[in-house]
């Protein structure tokens, strides 16, 4: 998921008799599964909730570019690094769909960038981890955008229409991502033993960081519950990672790689797979910000942007110098 | 001083003759890039022949709280779809 730990604002799901009569007609609403539009009336709660879900998924976007990013100038043929180019790019795409989406709610892009920068909106810790080698960017297509799927795909049914749209729109676009991670793993798989370590080796490293994009269980949680009210969640994060494991393990055993989990087993009776929880002290200690290219990740964000201002503010004066040159000429 | 790019709502019309439709925003800072950022943000996949973008502040937008005077009084008015009338069928296709 791209979004991880939001902190529902609020104190829980509200009995009807908690309500207010404003509450009662929007919740009514929601349960009916008619969106919610940025004029309509809403609970604030629900408002500041998806500002920080939102922004925090479009964060994930922008920031997701980089380790992508890394490996384009060194991709090993003219049509591997096109595709690339073009995933990395749909990435961007992806992230200016969701600041729109959260605009709508009263936040500014500017307001959204600072706080990405300054550190106090977070992006997915999956972004935290190095590519290091051509084998990674398969994986992470294959893994990091499958998991990201998985949690996308509930999310076209969001309660609030813009989120809603933005959604069913990188859905639409997302698939390309993931198949060409695999492309890419049985590329290498079946190729020579070298790369066949490879492969297996990014799996080895990104197998866990991916279980954690989905976030630590939140079956019990008050504040997840409120959110599933609101239907800007869907399902616990739970349900999303079994989901993931039982549509992955498969792919792996296709590639003839191993799931690096030695607990891993069908289990008949539960029609799922059995496998275990990441390092959720690790997962932690990533989104503190000692993950190991936190520091690397926010200081190319930085940089961009800090040495961008010039660009943006330069282009601004030249679009308020031309529109009163055409005042003037009226 | 605060100098964010002003936003723009962005319209595509599509290739199989379909009027220009909403796609979502961005920020350019004149018309110009406007287009020119449209084109790269929703038009990767031949989603458009077309593109039209206006400053956001220059929608005005109906009120939600007037959906009721606005939208109801058609409601009442059946006879507005083709449906409400009853054709024999030996009068043939109408």
């Amino acid at each position: 998921m791209y979004a991880q730990m939001i902190k529902t604002a609020g104190t829980g799901v509200k009995s009807p008799e908690e309500m207010t009569e404003e509450e009662r007609k929007f919740q009514a609403h929601v349960d009916a599964n008619e969106k919610v539009e940025p004029k309509d009336w809403m609970p604030d709660d629900y408002r500041a909730t998806l500002i920080r879900q939102i922004g925090q998924h479009a964060h994930s976007e922008i920031v997701g570019q980089l380790p992508e990013g890394n490996w384009i100038t060194r991709a090993p043929t003219l049509e591997r690094k096109a595709i690339l180019l073009a995933k990395v790019q749909d990435e961007a795409g992806h992230g200016l769909y969701l600041y729109c989406a959260a605009e709508t709610l009263g936040i500014s892009r500017d307001e959204l960038t600072e706080d990405l920068l300054s550190g106090k909106m977070k992006y997915s810790s999956i972004f935290n981890y190095p590519t290091l080698t051509w084998a990674d960017i398969g994986a992470v297509g294959w893994l990091v955008d499958g998991a990201a799927i998985m949690n996308q795909v509930p999310l076209q049914r969001t309660s609030f229409g813009p989120y809603s749209r933005a959604m069913i729109r990188i859905c639409k676009e997302e698939s390309f991502h993931q198949r060409q991670g695999y492309d890419i793993m049985m590329k290498m798989a079946k190729g020579s033993e070298a790369q066949k370590r490879m492969a297996q080796d990014a799996l080895n490293r990104l197998w866990f960081p991916s279980l954690m994009m989905f976030g630590p269980s939140d079956k019990e949680s008050v504040h997840s519950a409120q959110s599933m009210a609101w239907k800007i969640k869907i399902n616990t994060n739970d349900e999303l990672r079994q989901k993931f494991v039982d549509q992955t393990v498969p792919q792996v055993e296709y590639l003839g790689l191993t799931v690096p989990d030695e607990t891993l087993s069908w289990n008949e009776e539960r029609g799922h797979y059995d496998f275990a929880e990441p390092d959720w002290g690790e997962f932690f200690d990533v989104l503190k910000g000692n993950g190991p290219c936190n520091t690397d990740r926010l200081s190319a964000r930085q940089e961009a942007w800090a040495e961008g201002k010039w660009v943006r503010d330069a282009m601004m004066a030249h679009a308020r110098k031309k529109s009163a040159a055409q005042v003037a000429a009226e | 001083m605060k100098n964010e790019w002003p936003l723009w709502e962005v319209f595509i019309r599509g290739q199989h003759g379909m009027s220009h439709r909403h796609v979502g925003s961005l920020h350019a800072p004149d018309a110009e890039m406007a287009i020119k950022n449209a084109r790269d943000v929703y038009t990767r996949r031949n989603e458009g022949v077309s593109i039209w973008v206006v400053e956001a502040k220059h929608i005005a937008a109906s009120s939600p709280s007037d959906k009721g005077p606005l939208y109801e009084p058609s409601a009442s008015k059946v006879y507005r779809h083709p449906t409400f009338f009853d054709i024999p069928e030996e009068v043939g296709a109408m």
